[in-house]
């Protein structure tokens, strides 16, 4: 038993998020780019990860994260939160979204092997010439596919049973409240910026962002076949914001999240009266005070100055050096116009992350802090 | 089964069958073709596809199977509401005898699990047509039409999510609606808002700001269960009807399930 208990603490140190998302987003890009990103050190590291792609290794290590997954019902506090039957079909999503982004990566590698041994992709090879009939062929599998879906459906509902809790009553305050499982993303954003930017604008963009990939994506090639070598910033980028942005954050708040919107590790007990001290510093006093030790000015633009300095950069200097070096052929491809809205939308959507860390990192409250004109970054 | 047999061919040869199905009984390759040219319902398919795109592995179905469960929701939700008042007095009580009244129901499971289940499946819809590439020209507009879909899809779960009318939907809905008080311009809490005055009066405040028109009222109240529920049972399922239809008529028009050139 004790060993077992020394493995669930490790597992709830990690689950801390600053440890679990820096080594998620770690995971995340040695596991898309096994063996390709940074120093030559790190390289040899993460070059075995590449292994993961093969069907037999990614099974094995599937079933070994499926055993773990259901060992940890034994514990009390695990199946309190995850045994919620409104969090089971969430803890599902870890498993279904974590399959099917595997599996579209290594059908893109298969594709991306047999292209460069000169031979058509999958897809193309089983185009089939003649074309098959709709009927029987196509709703001959659909037919399956619903009477498999109903009986799936009906064995859920019987096994389990939709949740009703006590009346609707609004003298009595849940804690913790949360929004609906799929908008917790939305509610995580809440905790890093004011509530007009996370709950309105940020969104909004989102919905902006998605409706205008295919306007910003310029490159031809990988239309209608998996593929991973033709588009791989594309792919890394959707992927960052699907799997770490949105799915990761979800999960965080469903399972993380507890009374009093404090972190709670997947092991761990639902303490309301856990005490978790406020210490958060604007950057402003960081700068002033801190490191230049003077009084804050009363001007509040001579106040934000540094706070203002850094989030233009950031929005109106970084896209410039963005479109001369890093992304050059975008820049060029796209045209000005195009590139610089990609640029925003893609600095808007990395500025999350990066409030984030400096969050964890500095206790930083606010780049900016400008109530006067309800403008905090 | 001669007999059987017998009656099988002796319905098929009848008026009342030949007025349903207007092609003939023989299994030829025109037939099929006909069999989902003359059917209202199948003919939103092409008659003849590629065949890589009715592979699994390229699809995995996911559009289908989140249409699928659109249907679902439909045929439960009306169930549902036969047995339904949407008032303060009664949303709590009905849900409560849907449980413990009837007997073997799985109603209301059916439609809250096909909901979680849908949501899962419009985003791994979205995920596989972003790894296929099937977002690139010439489907750029029906990639639109289905971020518009995903958004209704969201918004259908989350005016549904009230109906129970227990602790769980009424702060789950005063959570997520709270945003709106936060609106530039026309949330009370709102960057701009403060500036809109005509005089001393403040234009924009608590009684009719964007969550105002939300909730109908100040609060997540009687207002809000029945402006949910009309949004929740017509309005928004209205909506994503057209768009998919529109979604699927693009789906043909943009030259079929995207394959390799
Ligand atoms: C035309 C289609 C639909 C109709 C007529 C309908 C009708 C209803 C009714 C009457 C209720 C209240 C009963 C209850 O709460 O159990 C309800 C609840 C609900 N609906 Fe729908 N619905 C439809 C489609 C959808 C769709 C497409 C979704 C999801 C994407 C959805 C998600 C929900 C949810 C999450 C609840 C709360 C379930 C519960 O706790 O029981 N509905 N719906
Ligand atoms: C209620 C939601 C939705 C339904 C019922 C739906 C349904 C479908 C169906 C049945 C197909 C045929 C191919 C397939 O099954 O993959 C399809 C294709 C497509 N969908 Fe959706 N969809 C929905 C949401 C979305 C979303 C959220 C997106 C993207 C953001 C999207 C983009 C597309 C595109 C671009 C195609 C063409 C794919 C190709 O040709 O390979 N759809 N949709």
């Amino acid at each position: 038993m004790a060993f077992v208990d020394q493995i669930k603490d490790i597992v709830n140190w990690l689950s801390s998020p600053p440890r679990f998302f820096l080594l998620s987003v770690i995971a995340f890009f040695a596991v898309l780019f096994p063996g390709e990103l940074g120093p030559a050190w790190l390289r040899r590291l993460t070059r075995p990860l590449a292994a993961i792609y093969r069907p037999r290794v990614a099974a094995v290590l599937f079933g070994f994260l499926g055993l773990l997954f259901f060992l940890s019902f034994r514990d009390p506090n695990f199946l309190l939160i995850v045994g919620k039957p409104d969090n089971v079909p969430i803890a599902a999503m870890i498993f279904l979204v974590g399959f099917f982004v595997w599996y579209s990566l290594q059908q893109g590698r298969l594709n991306d092997r047999l292209q460069e041994s000169g031979q058509p992709v999958v897809e193309k090879q089983e185009a089939g010439d003649p074309k098959v009939l709709v009927w029987p062929d196509l709703v001959y599998t659909e037919f399956l596919c619903m009477i498999l879906w109903t009986v799936f459906l009906i064995i859920w509902s019987i096994f389990l049973k939709a949740p009703i809790e006590e009346p609707a009553n609004p003298a009595k305050t849940p804690n913790p409240s949360k929004a609906p499982w799929y908008f917790l993303g939305l509610q995580e954003m809440l905790v890093y910026f004011d509530p007009w930017i996370a709950g309105v604008l940020l969104p909004g963009l989102i919905i902006l962002g998605l409706m205008a990939i295919p306007y910003f994506d310029t490159n031809p090639k990988g239309n209608g076949y998996y593929t991973f070598k033709e588009r791989r910033l594309e792919i890394a980028i959707f992927l960052f914001g699907f799997v770490v942005l949105w799915v990761w954050l979800i999960l965080i708040g469903t399972f993380l999240r507890g009374p009093n919107q404090n972190f709670f590790g997947p092991y761990e007990y639902w303490d309301a009266h856990k005490l978790v001290p406020l210490i958060n510093i604007e950057f402003s006093q960081l700068m002033w005070v801190k490191l230049l030790k003077m009084p804050l000015p009363s001007n509040p633009m001579a106040r934000e100055i540094f706070g203002l300095l850094v989030v233009g950069a950031y929005f109106l200097v970084l896209p410039r050096i963005m479109g001369r070096f890093w992304m050059k052929r975008h820049y060029e491809k796209m045209g000005p116009p195009r590139f610089y809205v990609m640029a925003f939308l893609l600095l808007t959507m990395l500025s999350l992350p990066i409030k984030m860390l400096l969050r964890w990192t500095m206790n930083l409250h606010f780049l900016v802090f400008m109530p006067e004109a309800f403008f905090n970054i | 089964m001669p007999v059987l047999k017998r009656l099988w061919e002796y319905t098929r040869a009848t008026q009342i069958w030949n007025s349903i199905f207007r092609h003939g009984p023989m299994d030829t390759a025109r037939n099929r073709g006909l069999a989902v040219l003359t059917n209202v319902f199948l003919h939103l398919h092409p008659v003849k596809v590629r065949k890589s795109g009715i592979r699994l592995r390229f699809t995995w179905c996911m559009g289908g199977i989140t249409f699928f469960l659109f249907l679902v929701e439909t045929a439960t939700g009306l169930l549902l509401m036969f047995y339904y008042h949407p008032t303060v007095e009664y949303a709590y009580v009905d849900i409560v005898d849907l449980r413990e009244q009837v007997p073997l129901g799985i109603m209301r499971e059916l439609h809250r699990w096909g909901a979680h289940a849908m949501v899962i499946t419009v985003w791994l819809h979205m995920l596989r047509v972003f790894m296929t590439g099937s977002y690139k020209p010439p489907r750029e507009f029906n990639w639109n039409v289905g971020v518009l879909l995903l958004v209704l899809t969201l918004l259908l779960s989350f005016t549904g999510y009230l109906l129970p009318w227990d602790q769980l939907a009424m702060w789950a809905v005063t959570v997520g609606s709270n945003m709106a008080r936060a609106t530039p311009l026309v949330g009370h809490e709102g960057p701009g808002a403060p500036l809109l005055k005509l005089g001393d009066i403040t234009l924009v405040h608590a009684g009719n700001d964007a969550r105002f028109a939300l909730l109908g009222g100040r609060f997540v109240g009687a207002g809000a269960l029945l402006r949910f529920y009309v949004l929740h049972c017509v309005g928004i399922p209205v909506v994503a009807m057209v768009l998919m239809a529109v979604h699927f008529w693009r789906v043909r028009k943009d030259g079929g399930i995207s394959g390799p050139v």
